[in-house]
């Protein structure tokens, strides 16, 4: 056995590796052998018992390498296959099939029978009567109450801070320890719209409660992500009083389009272009991403964006019609992780 | 179409943009039906119950005091009475020997004369049942009586034929561990058969069982679910026991002999509105706030068996208590036409095979399969459907 090490400490690597593997089936004495006809001729391969995998030698080192030496013959089949394809996609030229689109999550979505069809009446009609009525039909302009929860710390407060700046037409206001049903009635008197409670956990800001005031539905939000401005690299200075314009994207269920609706709900209707400033809501997957760009078109074409403004990213817990009432209210949506996240392609907003 | 399958839909379905949907799960198909041919939010459906004569009509009590009524027959609404007095909307809607009896939510109850549909302004008969009235329910067994309750308003029995005192008024249960009045809210009510006692679930997650007949008027039974309001109820067929939902969507059916809970049903995401039983079969129908209707299956095995998006918030149900649900006849019509088409295609095949063998005379065959062809053309023109 000693001299089978010397010789594998003589030849290279492959050599170890052909006669630890011609070594397993066989017996020490005709290993010895193995290992001189290897060394004088081309190496046979190795014989291997059918059922036999890598994972089976106790060894770690001969076994890494076995793994290592495997793995590289996949990398160069799969470099020759591709290569291959391409030579074939260039001769054929303008006849080449199109290119097979990779399966995603986002292309494999379950057929979800609630994405709203433009063109249906009775969901336009729910639409257009539904308790947001009043804000598109330039009826009220949005004026917004934010708040957190009790006693917040110094990331939240800061959080609505730069929200309000964000927001046109919002108020920052301290909790003060009260309840947010006797806090309702007193904004509707006030003429408020909507309220935006920020929760906050751990001195992290962790939920979003949006409540459209006089007898609209109040969302629940879990909130994660939240980036304040000075965290945002490569950010633009701090927004102007203008009006942003809106984005609104992928918000295609008719639960998703009522939620769009709420967060379209909260600006005013008449952005200056002038402010140059952008709100985006980007849903994807239920998880809906804010943010808050300043662009310049530098051509035609092009555009170049700063991202100023805070950023966070939201996820529907429950849609309640009323206004909060955690207890008593009656749902329109709750999510239920049991029941509705068992398949990795279905999604409800 | 849509009118005339009307009579073969297994559920019926109010909403709160007005429009009453029947709903085929044979054909997996839904069909608005609306007054006005218009959704209005004025007329939002707020209570649903079968009118006279077996299911072949529908009464439709809509947010604006009016009782519609809808044939099913025809597949559309026939007409309407106004019932106004007291405010809020119709909270129960009942019929007996051509009488309508309506209750709104400020605890008014009227009985209406059902004869004549515009006229008779004044109701029959009127009584004051306490505000905040939840739900007006009339025992299947004894037409005349009904049940109230609500909000801070105890369950009480009426027999609207007797006197103006309620036959029976709940009491409240005892004062909690900390000496504190519990709380009253009564949002379903349900008449137990073949006995005279009384199921009711309420806006605090408990289910009550009340009897008139005992000596005590506190309730014989209590059971607790979850943690959310009880907004709908209904009695399964033979065994005793009920299924509620709530607010969360959670649908549990609960033993009545015990106090347990047997099960719950998976699927709803909102608040469940409307919930009914069929009558023979174990299926239950369940609408609610996420604007589905699901059709459940409650024993061997408890799971969904049908599930139909209508594009509005669904407020209550009616459920066909029909035995043939899979067997649908064949349209009369269709059946009158095939026939006499069949027996004149078999003349016209015969006179033709007669035609085919006799050889000679070649000029009448031909003529003759013309004629035919001529015939079969024209057919299928005069008789489109």
């Amino acid at each position: 056995m000693a001299k089978a090490g010397d010789k594998s400490d003589s030849k290279g690597k492959k050599g170890v590796k052909r006669k630890a593997t011609a070594e397993e089936p066989q017996e020490a004495a005709v290993a010895e052998d193995g290992a001189t006809e290897s060394g004088a001729q081309p190496p046979k391969a190795a014989a291997f018992p059918p059922g036999f995998s890598i994972s089976e030698i106790k060894n770690k080192q001969r076994r890494h390498l076995m793994f290592t030496r495997w793995k590289q013959q996949q990398r160069k089949e799969k470099l020759a296959i591709k290569k291959k394809l391409k030579k074939e996609r260039e001769a054929l030229g303008d006849k080449a099939p199109p290119k097979p689109v990779p399966k995603t999550i986002d292309n494999q979505r379950v057929y979800d029978e609630t994405i709203v069809d433009p063109n249906d009446e009775e969901v336009a009609y729910d639409e257009a009567t539904d308790e947001f009525a009043s804000y598109f039909n330039r009826q009220t302009s949005p004026k917004i109450l934010i708040t957190t929860s009790d006693r917040p710390h110094g990331r939240t407060v800061r959080l609505c801070e730069q929200l309000s700046t964000v927001i046109p037409n919002s108020h920052v206001y301290y909790r003060r320890g009260l309840a947010l049903k006797k806090i309702i009635p007193q904004c509707i008197s006030r003429d408020f719209t909507d309220l935006i409670v920020i929760n906050e956990d751990r001195k992290t800001p962790n939920g979003l409660i949006l409540s459209h005031l006089p007898s609209g539905p109040t969302a629940h939000f879990k909130m994660s992500s939240v980036r304040l401005r000075k965290e945002i690299k490569r950010r633009g200075k701090d927004p102007t009083e203008h009006v942003p314009e809106i984005i609104l994207n992928n918000f295609t269920t008719r639960l998703g389009h009522s939620v769009g609706r709420m967060f379209a709900s909260l600006f005013p209707h008449n952005p200056q272009f002038i402010g140059r400033q952008v709100a985006t809501f980007h849903n994807q997957r239920d998880y809906i991403f804010f943010r808050f760009h300043r662009y310049i078109f530098k051509s035609e074409k092009k555009v170049g964006i700063q991202e100023l403004g805070p950023r966070f990213t939201l996820k529907l817990r429950s849609l309640q019609k009323g206004t909060f009432d955690s207890k008593y209210g009656e749902y329109e949506w709750v999510h239920k992780p049991r029941e509705m996240d068992t398949s990795r392609r279905k999604f409800h907003l | 179409m849509a009118a005339v399958g009307a009579r073969w839909h297994h559920v019926w379905v109010g909403t709160e943009t007005g429009i009453l949907k029947g709903v085929n799960l044979q054909r997996k198909q839904a069909a608005n039906f609306t007054a006005a041919g218009q959704p209005r939010r004025e007329e939002a459906v707020s209570a649903l119950c079968w009118g006279p004569g077996g299911e072949t009509q529908i009464l439709v009590g809509c947010a604006d005091k009016t009782v519609r009524y809808f044939s099913t027959e025809e597949g559309r609404f026939q007409g309407h009475k106004h019932c106004p007095g007291g405010e809020g909307t119709f909270r129960g809607l009942a019929q007996v020997d051509g009488t309508l009896i309506t209750c709104v939510e400020s605890g008014i109850v009227r009985v209406w004369r059902d004869s004549d549909k515009e006229a008779s302004p004044n109701p029959l008969l009127e009584l004051s049942v306490g505000p905040g009235v939840c739900r007006m329910r009339q025992d299947p067994a004894h037409p005349h009586v009904v049940a109230t309750g609500g909000k801070e308003n105890a369950l009480k029995v009426w027999d609207l034929q007797g006197s103006e005192e309620p036959v029976f008024r709940a009491k409240n249960v005892r004062n909690d561990w900390l000496d504190l009045r519990v709380p009253i809210w009564d949002q379903d009510i349900q008449f137990l058969p073949e006995s005279q006692k009384l199921v009711t679930c309420t806006g605090y997650h408990q289910v009550r069982v009340y009897d008139p007949a005992s000596p005590q008027r506190r309730p014989v039974l209590q059971a607790t679910y979850g943690e959310y309001p009880l907004t709908a109820m209904t009695l399964t067929p033979g065994s005793n026991s009920v299924i509620v939902g709530n607010t969360h969507g959670q649908l549990a059916e609960i033993d009545l002999r015990q106090g347990r809970l047997l099960g719950c049903l998976k699927g709803l995401a909102g608040s469940v509105r409307g919930l009914q039983c069929h009558p023979s079969k174990p299926l239950l129908a369940s609408c609610g706030l996420d604007r589905v209707l699901r059709v459940h299956r409650i024993r061997n095995p408890r799971g969904l068996e049908h599930k139909v998006y209508l594009k509005s918030q669904l407020n209550c149900l009616l459920l066909s208590g029909r035995d043939n649900w899979e067997d649908e006849p064949q349209e009369p019509q269709e059946t009158k036409q095939a026939s006499p088409e069949d027996t004149e295609t078999d003349e016209l095949w015969a006179s033709l095979e007669a035609a085919a063998k006799r050889k000679l005379p070649d000029l009448e065959p031909p003529s003759e399969a013309l004629q035919t062809r001529r015939r079969k053309k024209q057919r299928p023109g005069s008789t489109s459907t």
